[in-house]
């Protein structure tokens, strides 16, 4: 089950740190998303170079070779729902 | 600011750091617009007490400090601004997101790569009708072409666009076509902001209050292009306070997100506050804009519920949190007194004379609807 596609930001959406408010965002027109920790770690791998499978490979080292493709999946499909991440499939 | 938007008490005793910067770059502009928000006071202003471009970038390095996260450079036209890539290039440098508000004119066209390279985030142009020739009479301008070659231009180069439209009796019946044509050009937002009665749209009211008809085929209309379009165009619709019962909050609250500069470099917490009389302005060339948030009188006056009087104090929907007594200089305009709920309110006792207000002028026939006065700063053009 593999898959290649190419997640990456939006164009005009960008990952800033909130040094301020100890957090990381991402920012686009007229607004921010507060970004967990794990969500940061999973972001600064797509780099619209990695594929998803080379996304949650370099995810799962972090976490001692653990399954999260599934995790991964879902935090990329609920970032995409709101316009901000395209995929170089569609 | 979307709903998603970080909320955290910062400094002060509950009080957030700031999440905007409003910046007024000039009160200039090649437009001529009869609803502008900007102060009637603006005519006779002078370019040359604008602020400098160091000004400038050692406030923006100061908001971002403040934890401020999107930068608005407005105006007027802040394509005016000779400096304008330095300015987006501070922006950048200080961290926020910055987004140029803009009629497009003089030159958007030629400068926007240069802008893009100096760290320019996103571009929100100003149409006014759908239609050309209206478009251009409405903004008292030629304009509309560029305009629409601009916005083009900003697709073509990979940023995000956004167009807004400000609604009135003269281009509400035009929303369907409006929001087509933002479409067209590949708009990812579209801002269709019913005229909210301040600066110079309290000048012309009785030429640009819509009907009610007006307004309510225009929400029709909107629902139905939003199943139309989707996800691929966000359209947000924000009626007139005016054919409201409830209010809305002032700025998301008193200083609870904003800080408005204008091109003096005077600070406030919403651009229409300046109409209140004895609202001290601190100037950012006097003031750091840490202590002007958290320690001016100004931005203190009207936070958290202490100052608000009944029917908000006690109020019986549990609103004091949501809409923060609405309006404040709304409230000062129709009730002489600065701490009034805001009579949209239908709980205040002055939201019958609102009403007749409005039956007033919704009363006023088509033929007997006064001419624009048109926005300007050039006495002049008076």
């Amino acid at each position: 089950m593999s898959d290649v596609h190419v997640p990456r930001l939006a164009s005009g959406v960008r990952l800033h740190r909130d040094e301020v408010r100890a957090r990381d965002v991402l920012l686009f027109p007229e607004g921010a998303l507060v970004l967990n920790d794990t969500a940061t770690q999973v972001l600064a791998f797509c780099d619209g170079v990695r594929t998803f499978d080379e996304v949650v490979a370099a995810v799962s080292e972090l976490y001692g070779g653990a399954d999260v493709r599934d995790d991964v999946a879902e935090l990329l499909a609920g970032i995409r729902d709101q316009g901000l991440m395209d995929r170089d499939d569609e | 600011m979307t709903s998603n938007a970080p909320q955290v008490a910062g400094q002060g005793v509950g009080i957030p750091y700031p999440l905007l910067l409003v910046a007024e770059l000039s009160y200039v502009c090649p437009l001529h617009c009869p609803y502008c928000s900007n102060p009637t006071g603006i005519l006779g202003t002078k370019r040359s007490t604008e602020l400098k471009t160091d000004d400038w970038t050692r406030v923006f390095g100061e908001a971002g400090k403040l934890g401020v996260l999107q930068l608005a450079l407005t105006g007027g036209e802040p394509l005016l601004r000779k400096d304008l890539e330095e300015l987006c290039t501070a922006g950048r440098d200080a961290g926020m997101y910055s987004t140029l508000v803009t009629s497009a004119l003089p030159n958007l066209t030629e400068r926007l790569p240069g802008l893009q390279a100096a760290g320019l985030d996103h571009v929100q142009i100003s149409i006014q009708h759908s239609n050309r020739e209206e478009s251009d009479r409405i903004g008292g301008a030629v304009s509309y072409d560029k305009k629409l070659e601009a916005a083009r231009r900003v697709v073509e180069l990979g940023m995000p666009l956004t167009i807004n439209v400000v609604l009135h009796r003269d281009n509400l019946d035009d929303v369907g076509e409006l929001i087509d044509l933002a479409a067209s050009l590949g708009a990812r937002r579209l801002e269709l902001a019913n005229t909210q009665y301040h600066g110079w749209a309290t000048v012309n009211r009785a030429a640009l209050l819509p009907t009610l008809e007006q307004v309510t085929r225009g929400e029709q209309v909107v629902n139905e292009k939003r199943a139309q379009y989707g996800s691929s165009l966000d359209i947000l619709w924000v009626l007139p306070d005016i054919f409201e019962d409830l209010p809305k909050p002032c700025m998301g609250g008193w200083a609870s997100d904003a800080i408005i500069l204008d091109p003096t470099g005077r600070a406030l917490p919403c651009q229409s506050a300046a109409t209140i009389p004895d609202l001290e302005h601190l100037s950012v060339t006097e003031h750091s804009l840490f202590d002007i948030w958290f320690d001016s009188e100004t931005f203190n006056r009207f936070r958290g519920t202490d100052w608000m009087q009944d029917p908000c104090q006690t109020c019986p929907l549990q609103r004091q949190h949501i809409d923060f007594g609405g309006c404040r200089c709304q409230a000062l305009a129709l009730t002489g007194d600065i701490t009034a709920t805001d009579p949209v309110c239908h709980l205040s006792p002055h939201h019958g004379a609102l009403v007749a207000k409005r039956e007033e002028l919704l009363a006023v026939r088509d033929e007997d609807r006064p001419a624009y006065v048109y926005r300007t700063t050039s006495p002049a053009r008076g």
